[in-house]
């Protein structure tokens, strides 16, 4: 491989796994902060698209389209947490999983019944509109240089406000011993109800940012939701560093992935099974660290 | 519409099967005894990814017997439903309650293949009539061809194997295949080599994103580092949007043209916007084909539905039309197996697309058009292939 | 006074499905024949999930390869023998369990979840994307297996009545297979491990061989359940081992109350009628299945068997005081990987 064209394959590698990154986080810290399991994370995600497609048809903005659609997940979030999630903080994780599964199903229909089952696009905003030319074929868009520096700002954002707040320090206490914390005239309720409201928020705000790169489609949401999952486990459940680093390495695999040609017994293995690449990369994470790169949680 | 009726009798149908489970033996109701009217069996998505593509489907039926006020073959209709969600685990399943369930007489499905392998297989066993609408496998007109199976639409290896001509005759000899790495992808791909091939032309590589992954960055490099003079590719809904425009957003679309399989531009330009403009495809049908047929086909279409056909409606409108000229053969008579078949074998549609008939293997056999996206609209160019006929190997018909 | 009639409910079900053949029409004679094949797959990783305390979101991997084991090993135009092809199937199950087991059951709780998807996804995308059977449009099995018991063919497949009380006696077999081996020294061993595998261990016990046991058990008959399904129908796709269907066998388990041998039946049976109702009622049926999941997960944690009134002990059945000891395994599930650290210290 060329020089020049391995270094912009692994631009499109960091860049792709930022995005993942971005979808991932909030599903990291809802079980790292809360212990739930939330198989509804995908929905978010596609709920945020949809948002981002009407609401700048509404709006006739993108910009105001993004602003009111933070509010919005926030609302939906509080609500979902109030309404649900706090029932199932002392049960297992069965029961999460279900009520969870549950409301994929619901969700998935009150977009259809909402949005309907179209394919749309959602245009780039014009400020971002533009491309920078990396090599005499290929442009490289502005708006996804863009993308990437929103996911390191908030990856920043995130660490600052866990590692360095006063609200990152009862949110980390709330994680360690809910009972203790809650002893010290925390409100417990309202803090994890914030979180996971943050969580749902980073989700819809992922997939309202990804709407004008990707497409707005009814399938998007389960789709991303394997890949965080494999995002979470192989970064350590919790972990907002190991989800950095793991989101990377995946987005470095699948780009490698795709192109890179290796042969074994005569067999062309990687294009041929691009698909399998980063389960196997999960398997094998999980085989030699059981519970992920980054175990410790919140570091 | 007669839909609600239909619900009534399969939630019945299914209350008297619970019934009987629990004891309550009300199972001579459920016997449905067959009344003289032709009972017509919709297998469709009618939720999910593909459910646009149903009710299409379904509205171009129903547009076509309209025609006939609503009758075949001088009989009333009566139609069932089965929502098939494109899922093909539950494909065997859905087709049993369309077909030994509500005992239809014929059914008109699906879109997707991997369901309508499911259908076909069902279908093989119970010998029962089957039109399909869309589903492209080659096998289903192929190696599984079987005298009670018909398809109105396509063949996966039809809409890209004019393409090679096309683009080798626009002087780019050297083609980069992508699409998705799933049957329907990989059988386009060989039959837009086939055709490539013996137009002179070679691919220089093929290139694979897994189903159903949207992210092409990295192969859109490669295309750029390997610098062939065109690129063809195979991609329908989302995933059409999103490459599109992310091949427009790379630059490449100025410096190596794009050509496709015309569902690439299909039912999603709006949604691709600019980044479609000057795309190459070829495909069966066009919206803006103009002949006086199409013409009023569009227009009645709209009115009775309020919205525009596209190709999904026009395969169901001759679903339609292959049925009232069989059912008009032998005077309404649907159980007349062999006549019935005889009938849509020998039929001449004189469609929206363009006249076609029927090949050997029960697969259309039609012109293929070379379209060009201009100001959001698929204009046709000429067309690229006349009476193209899937080579349909492997049917020993 | 209640166990007495529910003995006689039992009795009355039994009675119901030997009969139903006799009355019911071909789609719900096959209808139920799917349900019982879904029974055999809920119970298999019934044993894993409700009793062992293993939850695995994988479980279609060895429903799947069964399939496709029956499919690759059918000839093109005749017929495979049954119990070569049912050998094979089972044993291939069995195999590729034993494989994943190793693997997966060093790691637990959520990990272990995780863990066990992956392979499943790793097994779906090598045949959704290699050619070795069919590719994503699936395979057919044109001619199905032929039983016979030398030179006799006592049940023939392609007949749908024959099918039907060949895959209800497996399903009862298989009842009662779990019944004899929950019953035995080493059922009350996994039955330990579940409630508290640490102390299992320092007790002496090698926990990791029997929970490989297990697994290979719980694959073995996810294997038959995806032989019978493939041989129904005779179509084989990828989706048979996708994560929807690893999804709804687990709420099928779960909906119908884990850990006992009567809820993967009342789940299944209840959520694919459940399913078809909602369906014949409405276009956004999933929003229905959604919300009853939904509710069941919050007002009903011990799934539709607890509604039923507790059993006394020793039936194979969990004891009713083990409402308490299930409690407390679901906080060492949850927090092996979970939050709350430091329970593995306690314990």
């Amino acid at each position: 491989m060329d020089p020049t064209i391995f270094l912009i394959q692994l631009l499109n590698g960091v860049q792709y796994g930022l995005l993942l990154f971005l979808v991932a986080s909030g599903l990291t810290l809802i079980f790292g902060i809360m212990g739930v399991i939330n198989l509804a994370h995908g929905s978010f995600y596609m709920v945020g698209a949809y948002l981002a497609w009407s609401l700048t048809q509404a709006l006739g903005s993108f910009w105001l389209a993004l602003a009111a659609g933070i509010v919005l997940s926030v609302v939906l979030g509080m609500l979902l947490e109030w309404l649900f999630i706090r029932h199932l903080y002392r049960r297992d994780h069965l029961q999460q999983v279900l009520l969870t599964y549950g409301l994929i199903l619901v969700f998935s229909e009150l977009r259809s019944i909402l949005w309907g089952d179209d394919v749309h696009g959602v245009a780039v905003p014009a400020m971002l509109s533009g491309s920078i030319a990396l090599t005499e074929t290929l442009a490289y868009p502005v708006y996804r240089f863009w993308l990437s520096a929103i996911c390191v700002l908030l990856a920043g954002l995130m660490y600052y406000l866990i590692q360095h707040t006063r609200l990152g320090m009862m949110i980390r206490a709330g994680a360690t011993n809910r009972e203790m914390t809650q002893s010290l005239g925390i409100d417990i309720g309202l803090l994890y109800r914030f979180v996971f409201a943050f969580g749902v928020a980073l989700a819809a705000f992922a997939g309202m940012i990804a709407a004008p790169v990707s497409s707005v489609f009814p399938g998007m949401g389960n789709q991303v939701l394997i890949l965080c999952f494999v995002v979470v486990v192989i970064g350590g459940l919790g972990s907002v560093k190991g989800a950095l680093a793991a989101a990377l390495l995946i987005g470095l695999i699948d780009t490698f992935g795709k192109v890179v040609e290796f042969e074994l017994a005569g067999f062309q293995v990687l294009p041929e099974l691009a698909g399998m690449s980063v389960f196997v990369m999960m398997a094998i994470v999980l085989l030699w660290r059981p519970e992920g790169l980054f175990s410790r949680r919140l570091r | 519409m007669i839909k609600p009726l239909t619900r009534h009798s399969s939630r019945r149908d299914f209350l008297t099967g619970v019934g009987a489970l629990a004891g309550v033996s009300l199972l001579p109701l459920a016997g449905c005894a067959k009344s003289d009217k032709v009972r017509v069996g919709f297998m469709l998505p009618y939720t999910g990814t593909y459910a646009q593509l149903g009710i299409a489907i379904e509205n171009g039926f129903r547009l076509a017997l309209a025609g006939q006020g609503g009758k075949l073959g001088g009989r009333e209709v009566e139609y069932f439903k089965v929502d098939d969600e494109s899922n093909p685990a539950k494909a065997t399943d859905n087709a049993n309650k369309i077909i030994t369930r509500d005992k239809v007489d014929v059914v008109v499905g699906t879109v997707h293949s991997g369901v309508a392998m499911g259908l076909i297989k069902v279908a093989r066993e119970t010998g029962s009539l089957v039109l399909i609408p869309n589903a492209g496998a080659n096998a289903a007109t192929g190696e599984l061809c079987s005298p009670n199976v018909f398809r109105t639409s396509f063949s996966n290896w039809q809409p890209t194997h004019p393409l090679g001509k096309v683009m080798v005759g626009n002087g780019h000899k050297k083609a980069v295949f992508i699409t998705w790495k799933y049957a329907a992808g990989e059988e386009a791909l060989a039959s837009f080599a086939e055709g490539y091939r013996a137009a002179g032309g070679s691919i220089v590589k093929e290139l694979f994103v897994p189903f159903p992954n949207v992210e092409f960055q990295a192969l859109l490099t490669e295309i750029a580092a390997l610098q062939p003079d065109a690129v063809a590719c195979f991609f329908a809904g989302g995933g059409a949007v999103k490459f599109v425009k992310d091949y427009a957003a790379a630059g490449l679309k100025q410096k190596i043209p794009l050509y496709g399989s015309g569902f690439l531009t299909e039912g999603v330009l709006d949604a691709q916007g600019e980044a479609a403009e000057g795309v190459m495809t070829t495909l069966h049908y066009a919206d803006s084909l103009d002949n006086a047929r199409n013409a009023a086909f569009r227009s009645a279409y709209r009115d009775a539905y309020g919205t525009d056909a596209d190709v999904y409606a026009v395969q169901g409108y001759d679903t339609g039309l292959l049925l009232i000229q069989a059912l008009e053969k032998t005077g309404g008579d649907i159980t007349d197996r062999e006549a019935v078949i005889a009938a849509m074998e020998g039929a001449v549609i004189d469609s929206p697309r363009g006249q076609w008939t029927m090949s050997k293997a029960h697969n259309p056999v039609q012109d293929f058009y070379l379209r060009r996206v201009e100001n959001g609209d698929n204009k046709v160019i000429g067309v690229a292939w006349s009476a193209l006929e899937d080579p349909a190997r492997g049917c020993s018909m | 006074m209640s166990h007495r009639y529910q003995q006689i409910a039992l009795l009355v079900a039994i009675a119901l499905l030997l009969v139903f053949p006799l009355l019911g029409d071909r789609f719900y004679v096959q209808f139920v024949t799917r349900m019982l094949i879904m029974v055999v797959f809920a119970s298999s990783l019934n044993l894993l999930v409700g009793y062992t305390g293993l939850v695995s979101l994988g479980h279609a991997a060895f429903f799947g390869i069964a399939g496709y084991i029956v499919a690759l090993y059918s000839p093109e135009a005749h017929a495979a023998g049954f119990w070569s092809s049912l050998a094979l199937s089972v044993g291939g199950a069995a195999l590729l369990a034993c494989l994943i087991g190793l693997l997966v059951l060093r790691t637990s709780g959520i990990f272990f979840i995780m863990a066990t998807l992956a392979f499943a996804e790793m097994l779906f995308y090598l045949f959704h994307d290699t050619s070795i059977a069919g590719g994503s449009d699936g395979i057919y099995i044109n001619e199905r297996p032929i039983l016979t018991i030398g030179g006799w063919v006592p049940i023939d497949l392609s007949n749908f009545v024959h099918f039907y009380y060949l895959v209800l006696a497996f399903a009862a077999a298989v009842i009662l297979l779990l019944r004899v081996i929950l019953q035995s020294p080493f059922g009350k061993v996994i039955v330990g491990i579940r409630v508290n595998e640490h102390r299992m261990r320092s007790i002496g016990f090698d926990t990791f061989r029997y929970k490989l046991v297990c697994f290979v058990i719980a694959g073995a008959l996810a294997g038959l359940a995806g032989y019978l399904s493939a041989v129904q129908f005779g179509v084989v796709n990828p989706e048979m081992l996708g994560w929807h269907q690893s999804g709804s066998v687990l709420m099928m388990v779960i909906l119908g109350g884990m850990g006992t041998l009567a809820g993967p039946v009342i789940g299944a049976f209840s959520l694919m009628m459940l399913e078809e109702l909602f369906q014949s009622m409405t276009k956004h049926w999933q929003l229905l299945t959604g919300v009853v999941i939904v509710l069941v997960a919050l007002y009903l944690p011990r799934g539709l068997a607890g509604l039923l009134p507790a059993r006394p002990a020793g039936n194979g059945e969990l004891p009713s005081a083990g409402s308490s000891a299930s409690r407390s395994a679901s906080s060492n599930t949850a927090s092996t990987g979970g939050a709350p650290a430091g329970v593995q210290d306690r314990v």
